[in-house]
């Protein structure tokens, strides 16, 4: 047992416990291995530190995940970039745990080292890694293999590379399902380290064998693959290989391959170019769009507008539209709910007249849906309708679907529809707002669900910031000062709480001469919570007014209140008291 | 192995109809000589059973290496294959060479308790610790790993040798730290773990010099012995209103699907707080439920096919392929009622209370009160096979009834080369029945140390009842049961739980707290 001097004590105490009983005292170790490597010196790090750890992959995964982690920016801490081998042992034993994150964070490591190492080192010490984990006995260390490829490939020579190829061949025929998704996920990936010439054909190859594996779960990850590869090849290789397969898969038996196309075929168009995209990808998304599964509808109705981009309007309308128009009647809610998110992007494109005539009675439909989520959905993008056909052709539907969602008996309904409101003033307008909506604003501020009176409260000063604070003066403070005379205690509290959000808005003027009468006159409340709201709220007016005020309103009335027989409310007063003196030092 | 012995019936052979290929190659398999193997937790002669040992699950690992069994208590417990790793790597040869010797023994390995009772408050419900089903999944790294289910909660468990790890030497000594007086000031002893510490403030104001500081060392650790320890990985909880009567592994290696009364859910095994509900036959009015689900299996094969048998006597293979939402079936298997023999336990008898598939996908084995079932999931018309359990208690129904006996839940097993079924009955005997075509094969066995003691060799014709069964029986000496009974028949000590080895004639079974081991 060594004694160590007194200045070390801690980072002695912190090596210590990279072995102690107590995880969270091991972890916090292992979070400042940095700081451990820089007392031991970039010399004993690698000799003693390193192997240290690799010795200890055993321990729990959030130890390990942490090690993972800090190893993967380590190499300042060994000795630079020619040193980075060192770290490749410990991590490759982090590859094989059975936990998942663990495994990912490894391989993440892994790859920022090894794409740093020389390639002479990269050739030594990370090709053999990877080979041998592809070649682990168990299947945790050939699913890791395959995230290390595309770092391994590069700079390789050409021996190795057909031996990486042909591994990688494997790990996509392996008998674990587990190592052929990991193939077919990490496949994109490989592809774009691999030359062109071995592309067409080793590559491909691989590709087709895992596009026909008898695992549902193996095949909609080889989807994924088809946009990668996609774009890595000729367009017109991409029509002759890609096209076939992915018009396949959008007919596949499994409704879960279905739903992968439905979400990537997108992606594919740029690849196989407009002529293509009209015969083969036009005709396999509307497919998928009239899907028999709803959750491939749902899918497929959520990438709408963004396949709509990449064809001509003529085309959209020809084509899409229809089944846009039947999706908005869909059976299942949250298809139209998916529709609505993104329906309101097809105006841009379409255009004004289109928009009208198509569009329109789509956009009115479903802002009488009976489904909350759906009128929600539309609501949220307005802007986007607002900029091509102006507001006034839904202004009409719009007002009482708006009503009614704020009156929802669901309170996260309320709750989104308020957050929208702002965006809704600025669209609308003044005029239009202070006709409809005005009042709404001020009904949420006593509904029953506290959530809803604060997000109301929060409301009021974007509305205020939204249309500034003389027509705030109007409009909203005599409402919210009338608040303060409510019977109801919680009712006067969400007042308080407007009057402190809205004072920095509202400036010093208006604080001092309408807020600050009210506020003082609420410090005498018989109820204790209003009074140390008082307090919390005087303290945070504090920055706002001017010094004198503060000396001569908000200081006295605070020490009233540091004499209150409650002692919640005795504490915030002395807290905002001591602010005022912190604050008047801070100015001397 | 045995499929080289016997190639009767090639079950793997999909290409081949059954028949056909049956009717060329031959008869069936002979009749296999069961023998005591091994017992574990034997009861001595006297000894009160306590509720909480009585087995309620067995489960054989894919390799057949290892056996799990659960119990009431809720408690794990695991036993590994010993004949076979001392030969190590010669243990083909051995068991070509004579495979007639050889066979699978078992040792006691480790156990754990998996599940403890709990109280539902917002329900207010007990939870039994009873270990309703164990599967085992994929191991690694040298480690295994099972699921186990009671009524609620599924839980991932890893069994995995650790080192038991001693720290022999330090930077500071753990005996003189706690207010040492040594120099000057004592440094801060505090606890490292926050943020708030002192110490690490100071830490990070320290430059070290660019050697690093040669006193400092690492924790030398020094492992002496290891120990197997159990832990649980991750709990799979509040998803079932109902009680979990089976969990199954997919072929996938992923995802599990847990069944309840009226529910099926998909899981995938790495989260834990979310599953897909993928078949609901709850009615909207639960006064309209003539249906519940009773068990569930996946494919071992195809990641998308799943069945699950209904208390209808039904079975339905599902395709999640087809439908996120698999409320409509692919195939139902349903054998037609028999005219006019209907009565008031008709419904109550044809339960089925286990499905197996067997190793290749092809059959399905379905256990109801009276009797096993081979279905092809290519015939939905009826079943290719069925063998009389316990058609001389037909008579006996409504004492059954009267004791609840009639609601027990017996499970069924298919041997690993499909040729032989088996399942459990009272008196703690058990039947095994050769599958193959032209099989006469039945055996009635005991779960005791003299397993053939009780057999009788019936031609066991599909569908001709073995009524001979109750006549033949001698009455156990050690069951008491039975003389209060009268009948020979003892309903107390029934045999419920049940698994083949999955690749040799090995079988064991439950009698109340005692694992029985037999081979052939």
């Amino acid at each position: 047992m060594a004694m160590v001097d007194e200045p070390l004590y801690p980072i002695a105490l912190l090596i210590d416990e990279l072995k102690n009983d107590d995880i969270q005292l091991r972890l916090n170790s292992i979070r400042r291995l940095s700081t451990i490597a820089r007392a031991l010196g970039e010399e004993r790090t690698r000799k003693e530190l390193i192997p240290f750890l690799s010795e200890n992959s055993d321990d729990d995964d959030e130890v390990l995940l942490a090690m993972a982690e800090e190893l993967g920016v380590f190499i300042p801490f060994v000795g630079g970039i020619e040193h980075a081998h060192v770290l490749l042992p410990p991590l490759e034993s982090l590859c094989t745990v059975e936990e998942t994150s663990v495994r990912e964070k490894a391989v993440d490591s892994l790859c920022k080292i090894g794409s740093q190492m020389k390639e002479s080192d990269l050739v030594d010490s990370f090709v053999p890694l990877v080979k041998r984990l592809a070649a682990g006995e168990w299947f945790a260390a050939r699913v890791s293999a395959c995230g290390l490829f595309h770092v391994a490939y590069q700079g390789c020579t050409d021996v190795l590379k057909t031996e990486l190829r042909s591994s990688y061949g494997q790990l996509c025929q392996d008998d674990m399902p587990m190592v052929r998704r990991a193939a077919a996920s990490n496949l994109g990936k490989f592809a774009t380290t691999v030359e062109s010439t071995f592309l067409n054909a080793e590559i491909m190859t691989m590709f087709d064998g895992l596009t026909k594996d008898e695992q549902d779960s193996v095949r909609l990850l080889a989807v994924e693959g088809c946009a990668a590869l996609g774009k890595l090849l000729e367009p017109q290789e991409c029509v002759a290989r890609i096209l076939p397969v992915i018009v396949n898969f959008s007919q596949d038996k499994s409704w879960r391959v279905r739903y992968m196309v439905a979400n990537q075929l997108y992606e594919l168009c740029e690849a196989v170019g407009p002529d293509c995209t009209k015969t083969d990808l036009v005709p396999a998304y509307v497919r998928l769009l009239r899907d028999n599964e709803a959750e491939v509808r749902i899918a497929a109705a959520g990438k709408v507008t963004k396949f709509c981009q990449l064809l001509n309007p003529e085309l959209a309308i020809q084509h899409i539209l229809p089944c846009v128009k039947e999706l908005s009647s869909d059976s299942s809610q949250h298809v139209r709910s998916a529709l609505a998110s993104v329906i309101m992007g097809m105006a841009p494109i379409l255009g004004k007249d289109s928009t009208i005539e198509h569009l329109l009675p789509i956009f009115l439909s479903l802002l009488k849906d009976e489904f909350p989520d759906v009128r929600l959905n539309i609501i949220s993008k307005l802007d986007q309708v607002n900029q091509v056909i102006g507001i006034d052709l839904l202004s009409q539907s719009l007002l009482p679907a708006i009503v009614e969602l704020a009156e929802d008996r669901h309170w996260r309904v309320r709750l989104a529809i308020i957050e929208y409101v702002p965006l809704l003033a600025s669209q609308l307008g003044i005029g239009f707002f202070d006709d409809k909506l005005g009042a709404l604003c001020m009904q949420w501020m006593q509904d029953k669900v506290y959530s809803i009176r604060e997000a109301a409260a929060n409301n009021l000063k974007r509305l205020a910031e939204e249309f500034g604070s003389e027509w705030a003066m109007q409009h909203i403070v005599p409402q919210v000062l009338d608040m303060v005379n409510n019977p109801h205690y919680l009712h006067r509290m969400m007042a308080l709480r407007a009057i402190s959000l809205m004072a920095p808005v509202m400036g010093s003027e208006i604080t001092c001469s309408k807020f600050l009468p009210v506020v003082v006159e609420a410090s005498k409340d018989r109820v204790p919570n209003i009074k140390f709201n008082v307090a919390k709220l005087l303290q945070s007016l504090i920055p706002i007014v001017d010094q004198s005020v503060v000396d001569k309103t908000i200081r006295q009335c605070l020490v009233d209140l540091s004499e209150d027989p409650d002692v919640d409310v005795r504490y915030f007063a002395n807290q905002a008291l001591r602010s005022i003196d912190a604050a008047a030092v801070a100015q001397s | 192995m045995v499929m080289t012995r016997s190639s009767s019936r090639n079950m793997n052979g999909g290409g081949d109809g059954g028949a056909s290929s049956a009717a060329t190659s031959g008869g069936p398999p002979p009749s296999l000589e069961w023998r005591f193997s091994q017992v574990f937790g034997e009861r001595t002669a006297g000894e009160e059973v306590q509720e909480v040992d009585i087995i309620s699950a067995i489960e054989f690992d894919k390799s057949g290496d290892h056996l799990a069994t659960g119990d009431r208590g809720g408690r794990v417990v695991l036993f590994e294959r010993t004949d076979n790793k001392d030969h190590g790597g010669s243990r083909r040869d051995a068991e070509q060479m004579d495979y007639t010797v050889r066979h699978p023994e078992f040792r006691y390995k480790t156990e754990f308790q998996s599940h403890e009772p709990e109280f539902d408050y917002l329900k207010s419900l007990e939870i039994e610790e009873k270990i309703n089903k164990i599967r085992w999944c994929q191991p690694a790294n040298g480690a295994l790993f099972l699921l186990s289910t009671n009524d609620k909660t599924i839980k991932y468990w890893k069994v995995q040798e650790k080192k038991i790890k001693k720290i022999s030497e330090m930077n500071i000594d753990p005996s003189k730290t706690p207010g040492q007086p040594s120099s000057s000031s004592p440094p801060p002893l505090v606890a490292n773990g926050v943020d708030a510490d002192p110490a690490h403030g100071y830490i990070s104001n320290f430059t070290f010099p660019p050697g690093g500081i040669p006193s400092l060392r690492l924790p030398v650790v020094t492992s002496l012995e290891t120990s197997l320890v159990a832990r649980c990985r991750r709990v799979y909880a509040h998803a079932h209103d109902y009680h979990i009567n089976s969990i199954s592994n997919s072929s996938d290696g992923e995802t599990f699907i847990s069944a309840d009364d009226l529910r099926v859910n998909l899981w995938n095994l790495e989260i834990s707080n979310q599953s897909f509900n993928i078949v609901d036959v709850k009615p909207t009015n639960m006064e309209d439920l003539t249906e519940v689900i009773t068990s569930a299996e996946f494919h071992p094969i195809h990641c998308n096919m799943l069945a699950y048998s209904s208390s209808k006597g039904s079975i339905r293979l599902i395709d999640m392929r087809q439908s996120a939402l698999c409320d409509s079936h692919t195939k139902l298997f349903e054998e037609p009622e028999a005219p006019g023999s209907r009565s008031f336990f008709t419904e109550i008898i044809a339960s089925i209370s286990d499905i197996k598939f067997s190793k290749d996908g092809r059959y399905i084995l379905s256990r109801d009160y009276m009797t096993l079932k081979l279905w092809d999931i290519n015939m939905d018309s009826g079943p290719v096979a069925s063998y009389q359990v316990h058609e001389h208690l037909r008579p006996k129904l409504c004492d059954l009834y009267e004791n609840d006996s009639i609601f027990d839940k017996f499970e069924c097993c298919l041997s690993g080369d499909g040729l032989r079924v088996a399942t459990g009955s009272y008196s703690n005997l058990f039947r095994v029945f050769g599958a193959s075509k032209g099989s006469t094969e039945a055996a009635t066995l005991e779960a005791s140390k003299n397993p053939m003691r009780r057999q009788i060799q019936t031609p066991a014709r599909p569908s001709r009842a073995i009524s001979s069964m109750t006549r033949m029986v001698r009455r156990g000496s050690e069951s008491p049961g039975a003389e209060a009974n009268g009948n020979g028949y003892d309903f107390t000590n029934k045999l419920l739980h049940m698994a083949w080895h999955p690749t040799e004639n090995s079988i064991a079974c439950a009698a109340a707290n005692s694992l029985y081991m037999y081979y052939a």
